[in-house]
């Protein structure tokens, strides 16, 4: 076990570096300065200016400038926000995504596999149709979708719950982005559970089992359930993936001050280094959690560690 | 098995399935009304018109979806918003079709040191996050059209080329390869003229997978103003807009977006379907 996780994490490194060559070399192929756009500067202060960003430094050693400070969480200085560091804008928005982020994972992970499970059970009845049909609905309707919708039912027809992040406080405020945030994964999750635990459901050691007199509720709790959370575990990782892309939607829509909406204001104000920043913590953290899940995988699954 | 009996075969089983054929009928009428609508409205998607901001829908004056927040009309953006995002998408696919099938049939066929390697990139990259590596690319270079294209069918090969792959690993050991080989036939002629159109039946069906991908990617970076640009549109780009509106004049955030989700839904079920048709037990994935 310890040789397949340490396997894992040296293969998960190319992985990282390849990451961050890429999106470096990206942005230092952009067309142009990144102050260009604004007045023209005496050559004197233009000189001074690249050379404080260093700018004057020949590739290779701006990207070992760039990995040293990475390795230490610096990530350079901003070139919109002049007195914040990359690191510090991020440092600020970062809990409340965390937050969020991992309140919307649970909430779809409990109602996903309850509906999952609910359906498996009953497979073909009316219940399991209803359930399969509302699951396609939430994968193939996009989160930008559903979250304006959710906003116009709840917060501006019902007047239930507040629209925006700033205009109220308290626990509230929580309820309908990490709902929209939730929503797509439920269906997945639902989706993944009902597979699996027909598949397991339907196995020689359930059958026997059966077989023995064991009622359902015991089969699904000491046999079934675990083969059955397999694919789920193995889906955590576009789940991940899912969570921060529809972070970046949702906290645009509910004006959510954290990193996804950073990300954007970054992205539209084309500032390089603060943008080059945040992908590079997206990956780390996508990397790191299919790290994570591969090797809770093979702690699960002792046949995987033999490949 | 020819191609054409292939694709005969799948036209079939097409006909007993009541799911495909209904979520093929709505895209169709969706594409036909995109196209053809705005040549019978007398509003063009670009005019403004200040005295008729957000006017709700109505028969009158043929503004059938109203009027956005620069009073231009709704019905013939939403058309021309669908007809970008239709084309994108079957472009993107396209793209990632003609990369995924030539690069895996090539490392399927010729197999060994080389398909080892290949495929061995394909992992790394696809171990890469992909859409914020579109987005920055999207950051620093012109938005463009062409960079949509590429940035979206980039993402998707990956997948083609590895289902690709499978196939043609077990195409190659059947009997007309063989004796394609005996008369002479390169190893390019047998992969482009006896492989890949065995490939399409196949290819197909996952195309109609892609498609619904390539969608989700063009309107989430055209909703967060990095796609499309004004006065280009795109359904993402209007449900954009529509959200500044939504307290005012909901229509205008609700008639893109329950359009594009009608489209992701019937592509979705489309794809669904055929998989289930040509693969009952979900083997492909």
């Amino acid at each position: 076990m310890l040789r397949y996780a340490s396997m894992r994490i040296i293969g998960a490194i190319p992985t990282l570096l390849l990451v961050i060559v890429i999106a470096f070399l990206m942005v230092h192929a952009a067309p142009g300065g990144p102050f260009d756009a604004e007045r023209v500067l005496p050559p004197d202060i233009e000189r001074n200016i690249t050379h404080a960003y260093h700018l004057d430094e020949s590739l290779p050693q701006q990207f070992q400038r760039y990995l040293r400070g990475l390795l230490h969480g610096d990530l350079g200085p901003s070139y919109r926000y002049r007195d914040y560091s990359v690191s510090e804008l991020i440092g600020k928005a970062l809990p409340l995504s965390i937050w969020l982020g991992s309140l919307a994972m649970s909430v779809a992970l409990l109602l996903g596999v309850a509906a999952g499970l609910l359906a498996a059970l009953q497979k073909n009845t009316f219940f399991d149709r209803l359930l399969t049909g509302v699951a396609m609905i939430g994968i193939s309707v996009p989160i930008f979708v559903v979250a304006p919708l959710l906003v116009l039912a709840f917060a501006v027809h019902l007047n239930w719950l507040p629209a925006g992040w700033s205009s109220s406080s308290g626990l509230s405020r929580y309820l309908l982005p990490v709902f929209a945030l939730a929503l797509p994964q439920i269906a997945y999750i639902a989706r993944i559970t009902r597979g699996g635990m027909i598949e397991a459901m339907s196995s020689d050691f359930v059958r026997t089992a059966r077989a023995q007199g064991l009622g359902t509720v015991s089969i699904v709790r000491y046999h079934a359930l675990k083969p059955a959370m397999l694919p789920l575990l193995s889906y955590m990782g576009p789940a991940i993936v899912g969570i921060l892309t529809g972070s970046v939607v949702v906290e645009q829509i509910f004006g959510i001050p954290g990193l996804g909406r950073l990300f954007v204001l970054a992205a539209l104000n084309r500032d390089y280094t603060l943008v080059l920043g945040i992908v590079i913590l997206y990956a780390v953290l996508i990397i790191l959690f299919n790290l994570l899940v591969d090797i809770l995988y093979g702690l699960l699954d002792p046949r995987i560690r033999k490949r | 098995m020819s191609a054409l009996t292939a694709l005969q075969q799948l036209i079939g089983q097409v006909r007993g399935s009541r799911v495909v054929l209904i979520s093929t009928g709505i895209l169709l009428a969706i594409a036909v009304v995109a196209l053809l609508g705005p040549l019978f409205s007398s509003h063009s998607y670009l005019a403004t018109d200040l005295d008729r901001r957000l006017l709700a829908p109505t028969l009158q004056n043929g503004q059938l979806f109203g009027t956005d927040d620069l009073g231009r009309d709704l019905f013939v953006r939403t058309m021309m918003g669908a007809q970008v995002t239709l084309l994108v998408a079957v472009i993107a696919s396209i793209v990632s079709l003609v990369i995924g099938v030539l690069y895996g049939a090539t490392a399927g066929f010729i197999g060994g040191k080389l398909d080892a390697l290949m495929m061995r990139a394909v992992d790394a990259l696809y171990a890469l996050p992909f859409i914020f590596l579109v987005i920055l690319l999207m950051v620093v270079f012109e938005r463009s059209f062409f960079l949509i294209f590429v940035a979206i069918g980039a993402i998707n090969w990956l997948e083609m080329a590895r289902i690709v792959r499978g196939q043609t690993l077990s195409l190659k050991e059947r009997e007309f390869v063989d004796a394609a080989r005996l008369i002479g036939v390169s190893s390019f002629g047998i992969i482009f003229r006896h492989i890949t159109p065995n490939l399409l039946g196949m290819v197909v069906v996952y195309m109609t997978l892609t498609i619904p991908q390539a969608i989700l990617v063009e309107s989430f970076l055209s909703f967060l103003g990095l796609g499309i640009q004004e006065p280009q549109t795109s359904l993402g780009a209007l449900v954009n807009g529509g959200v500044s509106q939504m307290e005012q004049a909901p229509w205008v955030l609700l008639i893109p977006a329950g359009l594009l989700a009608i489209v992701l839904l019937c592509f979705n079920f489309l794809g669904d379907g055929l998989r289930d048709l040509t693969d009952p037990r979900g083997e492909m994935q």
